[in-house]
């Protein structure tokens, strides 16, 4: 329990930022293509190396970089259909892994899908923290050409591609890394919630990404306390407070709140 | 500056060079433009000439221009003419190299396409993003320090300068999804102006803007033309180009035609230009000033 508190506490703080730039680029479903296409990835590597950590993280990697490969591909490639093709590859992509999954015993699928408190052994721990650990350096070199790219698509920069390509990984290390506790299904929701709440409090750039770090570490805290008490996986407990955060940031938030009449 | 002195070699063939006297004789509107930008800035840049030799751009596996050939000389101030769908918009984004050309070459005289600054279509940026003016315009220095050398006191009070000069002075903080649509382009503007290009590219700059807006930019325009910079702006309004625009290229006629202004903007073109979608391409240009030729 300690461990999965430091571990949430460790993606709290990495994978938000990650959410704001998702957010802001308007690839939200990117997140959702992404947290499925692991979970073959993930599936294959138990299927090769067992239980371990490193081996279904491996797999959850390659996986999900293939997927996002494939995502960009087709974005490239079809132009006007892309949200749909996406749809398209992560329903696949879960069926898939599902299939994968539950072909193999010994195997929860639940577990897998939803996260488990006790799952969160000292690997895993060190998983999570050694991805905040190099997800927060990292996007602090590629933030200038992120900021650039996102606001102006046109603006000749140097390597183009590469910078999208870096912040994918990190996409893609987040997801990965948070499956054991959060299950591979939610571990996107501590990075998107937060940022989609932080929207409603705050309007500059660095401002959202200071704001969806606390709102996560607020869900991360809140959802395992409940978890632990109630009895239910840690991935929906937390995703559920990072949802009752949105809603309540949606409702009263300064900035384009439901409630506000004028704002601003 | 790295572009500096290609400009005379290239004004040795006599066409150029009468162009030139040509360029000298027109008579421009005296204004702040002169030295608005220049004298804050410093700047002195010529760039070298740009040829396009034969170029043919694809768009979505349609030409949407055929066989082009033209060259925009150092300190050309060229306005871009046509109908919607003509390969305006392309045609700049093929010159600053970020749509590959289908056949055909540009020659670019050895210049790096981040010294030719394209300042966008409204609506091609997302005035949604949080950030305000000042990061704006400073995110123009990227393109000559790169994108990670740090953007210091000079810098950022060369970008204080450049919103000084587009006349939004005090704005600076101001998260641009709060600025109207003629605030933005001023914004857009002093970017450029940061950016210090020797080309300078502008899709379509005075759409959705008021005639004080544009007049202001228009002079920003003047002030960069002065300077030697060459400049190739789309543009929709043929009044505004006969009075401000030395040259222009009317693109959607077969073949395209290019030369001085006043020799391409007839009043039965313009007429044509306005009210159809397709210049005939019997247009009343003398033998000089119809550079460009479809090859048959």
């Amino acid at each position: 329990m300690r461990r999965a508190l430091a571990g949430c506490l460790a993606l709290s703080v990495s994978a938000p930022p990650l959410g704001v730039f998702l957010v802001l680029r308007r690839m939200s479903l990117m997140s959702d293509v992404l947290q499925h296409g692991v979970l073959p990835g993930i599936a294959l590597g138990a299927a090769v190396g067992g239980l371990s950590v490193w081996a279904m993280g491996t797999g959850g990697m390659i996986a999900g970089l293939a997927v996002a490969l494939l995502a960009g591909w087709f974005a490239r490639r079809t132009g006007l259909g892309e949200d749909s093709q996406l749809a398209g590859l992560y329903l696949v992509a879960l069926a898939a892994g599902v299939a994968m999954v539950s072909a193999q015993r010994g195997v929860d699928l639940t577990h897998l899908l939803f996260g488990s408190v006790l799952a969160v052994d000292n690997t895993a721990l060190l998983a999570m923290a050694g991805a905040a650990t190099l997800t927060l350096p990292v996007l602090a070199v590629i933030w200038r050409p992120m900021v650039l790219e996102s606001l102006d698509p046109g603006f000749p920069t140097v390597g183009g591609g590469v910078w999208h390509g870096c912040f994918l990984a990190l996409v893609v290390l987040c997801v990965v890394s948070g499956f054991e506790a959060l299950g591979t299904l939610m571990s996107v929701g501590l990075m998107m919630l937060p940022a989609i709440s932080a929207r409603h409090w705050c309007g500059s750039l660095a401002g959202q990404v200071s704001v969806a770090v606390a709102l996560a570490i607020a869900a991360s805290v809140g959802g395992l306390l409940i978890s632990f008490n109630v009895e239910i996986p840690a991935g929906p407990a937390i995703v559920l407070t990072a949802g009752a955060i949105w809603v309540v940031s949606l409702l009263a938030g300064p900035r384009e709140g439901l409630l506000r009449a004028h704002n601003g | 500056m790295l572009y500096r002195n290609h400009g005379q070699s290239a004004a040795s063939s006599s066409s150029v060079s009468d162009r030139r006297n040509r360029l000298a004789a027109y008579p421009r509107r005296g204004g702040p433009g002169r030295g608005l930008v220049g004298r804050d800035l410093g700047f002195d840049v010529t760039p070298p000439p740009i040829r396009l030799d034969r170029v043919t751009l694809r768009r979505g596996g349609r030409d949407v221009l055929h066989d082009l050939t033209v060259t925009f000389t150092p300190g050309s101030l060229t306005a871009v003419a046509g109908p919607n769908g003509s390969g305006k918009s392309t045609l700049l984004q093929a010159l600053c190299g970020s749509l590959p050309v289908a056949s055909g070459r540009i020659d670019r005289g050895g210049m790096d396409t981040r010294a030719m600054a394209l300042l966008p279509q409204e609506g091609r940026l997302d005035r949604t993003f949080p950030i305000c003016c000042r990061d704006v315009v400073a995110l123009g220095w990227t393109s000559r320090m790169g994108l990670f050398r740090r953007i210091g006191r000079e810098q950022y009070a060369a970008v204080d300068r450049a919103l000084n000069a587009v006349g939004l002075d005090g704005l600076g903080s101001r998260p641009i999804g709060a600025l109207s649509a003629g605030q933005f382009q001023r914004v857009l503007f002093a970017r450029t102006i940061v950016r210090d290009a020797p080309v300078i590219l502008l899709d379509e700059p005075f759409s959705a803007i008021d005639a004080t807006t544009e007049a202001d930019l228009m002079a920003i325009v003047r002030g960069w033309h002065q300077q030697g910079r060459t400049i190739v702006v789309v543009l929709h309004d043929l009044d505004l180009i006969r009075a401000e625009f030395p040259d222009t290229l009317l693109l959607g006629s077969d073949p395209c035609v290019w030369g001085p202004t006043d020799g391409i903007l007839t009043t039965r073109v313009a007429r044509q230009a306005r009210l159809h979608n397709r210049v005939p391409s019997t247009i009343g240009l003398s033998a000089e000033d119809s550079v460009v030729e479809k090859a048959a």
